[in-house]
């Protein structure tokens, strides 16, 4: 029998990231698919990162992760959004060549130290004493790990519907893994229903580019990943079209015969990522809803039409799409569908997503309720870190609120579970100003270099950057007089008085190009650099104003509360809410002031409660 | 885990009084009602019983409750034993209960921090209560049952869900950006955010509630021999005496508080104002202290030469029973202390007056902490309004929410707590 520290089922972003984190921290780690040439396949939308998930795709790539560097290996076009606002909601968006994304994550995976791929369909977990011990496959080979890391996407119980068509599986062509899924079932775990729905896929060439808006990818170098010098394909552009009347008549007419409106399909759908039907049904009076066309990638003619996901039959998705301008002759290669699929509440699991009824047992990516490539991705990757630390007895890198939207989504998730598929978004971090996607380096590679799970090109890259800081510190703390500035033309007051280089930067009109003269060759050394660091001088006063914020967020981070608290004996508490704090189980009492519903009043009981519990626990001692 | 004490305490006035009201509260309520009463009522009905202590020498005819936790006002088991409320009584049933085991005398305040740590109640609830039974007057009385009430706590729920409104818009603006439907934030956005920081302006400049407790400031200035002594006298005597104590009563300086018409009033009589320069070191302090409390007066009833006293001071021309020493041709109120006349109306007057500095019973008023926090939110508010970067915007609103959070209570230290707790009164 085969053993191993942790072995990771599936082979998506989820999985990937989770079996090269484990690997990277060192643990001999399996990463088991059902098809390992389907190991790093874009299953929807060939967007990588945009708001809140560029946040998360550097993240990911600062604790040396894969998706950032595989999206530039696939990026022909690149769009940095939100632009006109300020720098800490910027969102780093790319479309990925399919073939060129899996090629460069199939690389990846198969140089990555201490990582074994193994073809085969995962059966059942191996369990010993209530604790995971290894996983079966379908072949009969068992294989030995204490830690197993689900990342099996919609496996559970997906169903896929197409008007009135019925498929069962994941992915079109693939099956759902149903046995592992029995067991899971078994277990007793709380469950709930989601649905999720992809648009048809257009032939480009069947698409009058001509006539429609443009949308050129943004002329700029930036890049996902720092470890990427130079953008390495050709650019291409997508465009803009838009639904039309004729097209909303033809889905009112036929409404009925969407699984969404039949009644077949009963889960939450996304809030913010509808599909066309349910659009037109409850924004009716609309003249008509944009539709992005995303070409899928340099070798292929097939077009993403984003904002048109639909589980409408064939017919009516053909009749709508003709209605679009540029579209009148469009030819649809595979049409949408909607998959409705199980997920686990992940309120079930602890902060590092480790189921606690199963101990050993990880899960990430889909089956805790979200959605998205980039939300996968962070997920695995926490997963697949601590995961290898437990086995090894070592640390994973320390992520809260304050450092991290990982954290902020782990958190999110394991206290307030999930009504709809759970999206990355800004307004979820209310650290915001601090967690730029610019500056996710500073704020998590040194965590992970002290956490033993960054190689050695990015670890030589931050130290060069680390050198460079030190350098810019040095300039920066130079104390310059008005005059000096507004000699050079700068926007400022002569009589303004000295101050540091870094307090002018506050000053509209002083950009980090600005300063050249001071800084010398320095200035043009590393200008994200710059950028960085001109944007921290800018956000100064408010981060310092949030210092007193995270002081009291520690200190109730102190108050630990056990997972067997007894909400129910605390007064004051509503049944409501001693559910919500029982199935969140949250660690602290930080925690428990994000369980949603738990008001002022409730939570200075806890307060109360807690700390009496502490000092009994003392004294019985 | 060892069982919380059951407290007690006469939550009632000091004895002797009519009734004597002992409350107890805790896990040994009932039991306590058992051993004292012999039997258990049903809850929440009064019934006469005849109280024995532990070797059944009968203590007291009287009237018990029983109100089974967690609806009650602490949240835990309640008992009240309403006795009769003579001093030898009243320490006979204290007596019988401390003999009880796992009983004990309740701490100031200890009823009140149980309500607030079993979530009867919130923070600004458990400051009105404060208030409210520090209350000596009327208005004072009046004015933090508002509070204790809720209202303040409902009104903060009301700003708080006005706010998320407007963060709402703003975060749709930063993450939707390229839906249309979020593309800009409306015109009228900035007008709202606008019309919640003049309201909340409104809020802050009404008088604040600890002017309740130190009643309305009225002093008395003037030369020596203007009369201010007698005038002072003649304002304070047969009215009600407030017990609160007032720091700062000095030799120099004589501070009474008393309640006029239910409004609480701090009558202050000060050294004669001289030039510094030609008194003697030791009366020069008693001036200078006589200015500090002119600088702290709500209003000034000067009794020097007309025209002489400070700013916005009522002349007042005392001493009309003899030939006045500083005869005054437009003066506010004539009065004599000695025969009292004119000395109703000026009474009178100071009501309105008071009226119109303290705060109106029925309108919550802010103390210094809530008046801190809700300057906090309208700061931001004002910064929201100025910037136009949308995600500054944003950040100026989360904090705004999270001032609003703090006001009622959420994410409290227990210094605070304990600072709030030391406030009240054994038996509340």
């Amino acid at each position: 029998m085969a053993n191993f520290d942790v072995i990771v089922v599936g082979g998506g972003h989820a999985g990937v990231e989770a079996a090269c984190g484990a690997a990277r921290m060192g643990a001999r780690t399996a990463l088991v698919s059902f098809d390992l040439a389907a190991i790093g396949a874009m299953s929807c939308n060939p967007a990588i990162g945009g708001l809140g998930k560029g946040h998360l795709v550097r993240e990911v790539d600062a604790l040396d992760g894969v998706i950032g560097r595989a999206a530039d290996a696939g990026a022909i076009h690149y769009r940095m959004l939100n632009r006109s606002k300020g720098s800490a909601v910027w969102g780093p968006r790319v479309q990925a060549d399919r073939v060129r994304f899996k090629a460069a994550v199939q690389q990846t995976v198969r140089s990555q130290q201490n990582l074994t791929l193994v073809q085969g369909e995962a059966a059942a977990l191996v369990l010993e004493g209530g604790r995971v011990a290894g996983l079966a496959l379908a072949d009969g080979t068992i294989l030995g790990a204490g830690r197993v890391v689900l990342c099996t996407g919609t496996f559970l119980g997906g169903i896929l519907y197409r008007g009135e068509e019925r498929f069962e599986g994941g992915r079109i062509g693939e099956n759902a893994a149903k046995r592992l899924a029995a067991q899971l079932r078994g277990a007793d775990l709380p469950m709930a229903r989601l649905k999720t729905g992809t648009p048809p896929r257009l032939d480009g060439r069947t698409i009058d580019w001509a006539a429609l808006e443009e949308q050129p990818s943004d002329d700029e170098g930036w890049t996902m990943s720092p470890l990427t010098a130079r953008r390495l394909n050709p650019q291409v552009f997508c465009a803009i079209t838009r639904t039309t009347h004729a097209g909303h008549d033809a889905i009112r007419a036929n409404l009925h015969r969407s699984p969404l409106f039949s009644g077949a399909i009963a889960a939450a759908g996304p809030r913010y990522c509808p599909s066309i039907e349910d659009k037109i049904h409850r924004f009716g009076d609309r003249e008509g809803h944009q539709v992005f066309l995303e070409p899928e990638g340099l070798d292929t003619h097939i077009v993403y039409p984003n904002g048109i996901s639909t589980s409408l039959p064939v017919d009516v998705q053909e009749t709508v799409v003709r209605t679009m301008p540029g579209c009148e002759a469009v030819r649809i290669v595979q049409p949408g569908y909607a998959v409705e699929y199980d997920h686990i509440d992940p309120r079930a699991l602890t902060p590092d997503l480790q189921l606690r009824a199963i101990p050993g047992l990880y899960c990430a990516g889909q089956i805790n309720g979200t959605t998205g490539y980039e939300e996968a991705a962070a997920q695995g990757l926490v997963a697949g870190l601590e995961a290898a630390a437990a086995a090894l007895g070592k640390a994973a890198p320390v992520l809260d609120r304050a450092n991290s939207y990982i954290a902020v989504m782990v958190d999110d998730l394991t206290l307030q579970g999930v009504t709809e598929p759970y999206r990355m978004l800004t307004a979820r971090a209310e650290y915001r100003l601090r967690l730029r996607a610019n500056n996710a380096a500073t704020r998590l590679t040194g965590l992970g270099i002290a956490a033993g799970c960054i190689g050695d090109e990015r670890r030589a890259w931050w130290e060069r950057r680390e050198a460079l800081r030190e350098m810019f510190h040095v300039k920066h703390s130079e104390r310059i007089h008005a005059r000096e500035l507004a000699d050079l033309g700068l926007p400022v007051r002569h009589d303004h008085g000295v101050k540091t280089l870094a307090e002018w930067l506050r000053f509209d009109g002083v950009t980090p190009d600005a300063l050249a003269p001071w800084l010398g060759e320095l200035a043009a050394s590393d200008p994200a650099l710059a950028d960085e660091l001109a944007e921290d001088a800018a956000y100064a006063p408010y981060l310092a104003r949030q210092d007193a914020e995270l002081r009291d967020l520690r200190a109730s981070e102190a108050l630990p509360l056990a997972a067997d608290f007894p909400y129910g004996v605390v007064p004051g508490l509503s049944n409501e809410m001693v559910e919500r704090l029982t199935k969140a189980a949250p660690g602290t009492l930080a925690a428990a002031g994000r369980v949603p519903g738990v008001t002022p009043a409730a939570l200075s009981a806890l307060l109360v409660h807690a700390r009496r519990r502490i000092s009994d626990g003392q004294q019985a001692a | 885990m060892p069982q919380t004490p059951t407290i007690f305490a006469l939550s009632s006035g000091a004895p002797p009084a009519g009734v004597g009201v002992i409350r107890v509260s805790g896990p040994a309520a009932y039991s306590a009602l058992l051993a004292l009463a012999g039997r258990v009522p049903a809850p929440r009905r009064a019934s006469l019983a005849r109280l024995s202590d532990a070797s059944g020498a009968p203590l007291d005819e009287a009237l018990v409750l029983w109100f089974p936790g967690p609806n009650t006002a602490t949240g835990e088991d309640l008992t009240e034993f309403h006795c009769h409320g003579g001093r030898a009584v009243i320490a006979a049933v204290e007596a019988a209960l401390a003999a009880l085991p796992g009983l004990r005398r309740a701490e100031p305040g200890e009823f009140t921090r149980r309500a607030f740590a079993n979530g009867r109640i919130d923070l600004a609830e458990a400051e009105g209560l404060g208030d409210l039974l520090a209350a000596e007057t009327e208005w004072q009385r009046a004015a933090a049952l508002v509070n204790a009430g809720g209202a303040l706590s409902r009104q903060v729920e009301a700003w708080r869900e006005r706010v998320l409104a407007l963060s709402a818009e703003v975060e749709g603006v930063l993450d939707f950006s390229d839906e249309e439907d979020a593309a800009d934030l409306p015109e009228c956005f900035t007008w709202n955010i606008a019309a919640l920081k003049e309201e909340l302006s409104e809020w802050l400049a009404r008088p604040r509630s600890e002017r309740l407790g130190e009643g309305f400031r009225v002093v008395l200035a003037g030369p020596p021999n203007a009369g201010k002594s007698t005038l002072f006298n003649a304002l304070v005597d047969s009215e009600a005496a407030i017990t609160s104590p007032i720091a700062g009563t000095t030799r120099d300086v004589i501070e009474r508080s008393v309640a006029i018409g239910g409004v609480p009033f701090t009558f202050v009589d000060t050294a004669g104002l001289r030039d510094e320069e030609a008194a003697d070191p030791i009366e020069a302090i008693g001036i200078g202290r006589a200015r500090g409390a002119l600088a702290r007066a709500d209003v000034i009833l000067w009794l020097g030469p007309e025209g002489e006293g400070p700013e916005s001071a009522w002349e007042i021309a005392a001493q009309a029973d003899r030939a006045a020493i500083h005869p005054k041709s437009s003066a506010r109120f004539v009065v004599s202390a000695i025969t009292r006349a004119g000395v109703p109306m000026l009474k009178q007057a100071l009501v309105a007056a008071a009226r119109q500095g303290l705060p109106k019973p029925g309108e919550a008023a802010l103390n210094a902490r809530q008046h801190a926090r809700l300057a906090e939110v309208a700061e931001a508010l004002a910064a929201a309004e100025r910037l136009s970067d949308p995600l500054l915007v944003a950040e100026e609103l989360r904090r705004a929410r999270l001032a609003l959070d703090r006001l009622v209570g959420r994410a409290t230290t227990e210094d605070m707590l304990d600072a709030l707790f030391g406030r009240f009164c054994i038996g509340k």
